[in-house]
């Protein structure tokens, strides 16, 4: 089996649990993302998404276990991963145009400053931002536009891996709806790489190719890994037409609910904590049935 | 009609108001000299005629302030200087003093921010230190340096560094992790994260620090001034005392003042352009 793009490998991640013993948060996880592939990370908290997260953004280290990305293993930040945080992390004292040009010039330190600025100005009016508005100062921005320049400010850096940490979780959900669809539409013209953690599962069917599934911690590992079997490109109103949209629904609806407790907690042994791959097609009818364990609990029609 | 008037102006008003009353007070106050003729003959027997050293009237002051501030450049010799050429050497000394405690203070103060242990080691003499007199270096900094000139830049050095070290060291503890992460994800180096990164996150606080420190220095270098006299404004203040000349002692007093604001908001209009809103 050729390796993928990026490759977690046998991760484990321990903390001392302030009573002199150790808290696994996950042990010897594995799993592999594909160039191009835009992947969610859904569990409940304390399941070590997070961490997961950090890690690949190089912000902390494993207590064991490696990540290599291209064949090369990942140690430290860099700047061919990129980080959209939660809470933006936009540079308050910069506008909105220089908080784009901050990421663009440390990425290509050698472009002159007009090219720079043409750069961010071509990212920040593909999500949406154009006009006087990139003048303003982030606190002059509403949540939805700094969040927008936080996209830009990664996409804008063309990482090799783009990690986004719950981008819209301190959104409304109204204003979460278009960004998605902008984020779609940006990353719909690239190969860019995603990795997304996310709470929100509808979120996640709407712009995934593949979600992974943590059961709960602690011992939380990589459980699941559903195909989302809607083409592209797709929008809010219309996956929820698609046969697929709802069975896929209610199995992740089914895991985190339900089975993600059922399966915690299990130490590993020293197997490889691989997830189980799961296709869910209903519009494939009977020619290739998957191995998806669970059968399907719940069907809309 | 007062009511048409915004805020601003009605306070204006009400400070001039406060500031006519006070004068009036202040000049009616002061007990007027008899004329000699006006003397009982026990009177002018006890010496009642001659000129008796009082608080002088606002309106003497401000003659005073009129005649001092048409000329205040003048030099006729080391104890007659004009009111500028005393506020000069003060200002020269203060920032002086200031600027050098400037270029330790904010290095410094970035380790013991940036680090743990540069925090607990140094803490300990920052806590001892901090809390001397300026003053009480004098003696010291005179004899090692054996030159009042610049003992008294060191006493202003003294005492306008730790406002600075301290607020610094605040600041740049207190830049946010995700700041930080930034600079991290995008692989700046150790020195551009300092510049790019948290000296303009910790600028707002350095700054407020500088402007605690600006006030110190202020108020320090009258009192050494008046110990290592020759020139300066606290010298002057004390010469005139020794002259018993009092309207130039209030005039004076009121000059450290002016100057003493005009500082201060020199650091206030820094304070703002630094400023951010998260």
């Amino acid at each position: 089996m050729p390796k993928p793009f990026l490759s977690i490998e046998r991760m484990t991640q321990r903390y001392p649990d302030g009573q002199g013993g150790t808290m696994t948060v996950f042990e010897n996880a594995s799993f592999g993302i594909e160039k191009g592939e835009f992947v969610c990370i859904l569990g409940h908290s304390g399941c070590g998404k997070s961490t997961i997260m950090n890690i690949l953004a190089g912000l902390a280290e494993p207590t064991s276990g490696v990540v290599k990305m291209d064949g090369f293993e990942v140690s430290g930040p860099s700047l061919d991963r990129g980080v959209v945080f939660q809470n933006y992390s936009l540079l308050p004292w910069l506008s909105a145009l220089k908080n784009v040009t901050f990421g663009i010039k440390a990425r290509y330190p050698d472009w002159s400053a007009d090219k720079v600025e043409a750069h961010a100005r071509d990212y920040l009016a593909k999500v949406g931002l154009e006009g006087d508005v990139v003048y303003r100062k982030p606190s002059q921005l509403s949540g939805g536009m700094r969040q927008r320049v936080s996209i830009a400010r990664a996409f804008a850096n063309q990482p090799k891996l783009l990690l986004l940490d719950e981008p819209f979780g301190a959104l409304d959900a109204l204003t979460r709806g278009t960004i998605q669809e902008e984020l779609l539409k940006v990353w719909a013209g690239t190969d860019q790489t995603v990795f997304m953690i996310t709470h929100d599962i509808d979120e996640a069917i709407l712009l995934a190719d593949r979600i992974l599934l943590m059961t709960n911690g602690p011992f939380a590992r990589v459980a699941e890994s559903v195909e989302i079997t809607i083409p592209r490109p797709r929008t809010r109103t219309q996956i929820v037409e698609h046969p697929n949209y709802y069975a896929i629904r209610n199995h992740l609806v089914q895991f985190l609910g339900q089975r993600s407790k059922e399966l915690a907690g299990k130490q590993s042994g020293d197997d490889d904590q691989r997830p189980e791959t799961v296709r869910i097609d209903k519009t494939a009818l009977v020619d290739e049935e998957p191995s998806a364990p669970p059968p399907l609990r719940a069907v809309n029609d | 009609m007062l009511d048409n008037l915004s805020i601003n102006k009605r306070a204006a008003i009400l400070s001039i108001v406060m500031l006519v009353v006070g004068l009036l007070i202040w000049e009616a106050a002061i007990p007027a000299q008899k004329a000699v003729g006006e003397l009982t003959e026990y009177e002018r027997l006890t010496g009642g005629g001659a000129q008796k050293a009082g608080v002088p009237p606002p309106s003497q002051v401000i003659a005073k302030a009129w005649e001092e501030l048409s000329n205040p450049f003048y030099d006729a010799g080391p104890n007659d200087k004009g009111i500028g050429i005393q506020i000069g050497y003060s200002i020269y000394r203060v920032l002086t003093g200031y600027f050098l405690a400037a270029l330790v203070a904010i290095p410094l103060g970035f380790l013991i921010g940036m680090s743990q242990i540069a925090y607990k080691a140094f803490n300990p003499f920052i806590q001892v230190l901090r809390p001397i007199s300026p003053l009480a270096w004098m003696p010291l900094a005179l004899f090692i340096i054996q030159d009042s000139e610049a003992s008294a830049i060191f006493v202003i050095f003294v005492c306008s560094i730790w406002p600075m070290l301290l607020n610094t060291a605040f600041g740049v503890a207190g830049v946010r992790k995700d700041w930080v992460n930034v600079a991290r994800t995008h692989e700046l180096g150790p020195l551009k994260t300092a510049f790019t990164v948290i000296l303009p996150a910790a600028a707002p606080t350095i700054v407020t620090g500088m402007r605690i420190s600006i006030g110190i220095a202020w108020l320090v270098i009258v009192a050494a001034e008046m110990l290592v006299g020759g020139t300066g404004i606290g010298y002057y203040v004390w010469n005139e005392w020794n002259n018993l000349d009092l309207t130039s002692v209030i005039f004076s007093i009121l000059m450290i003042g002016v100057v003493g604001m005009l500082l201060d908001s020199a650091f206030g209009v820094l304070q703002r352009a630094v400023a951010y809103a998260e």
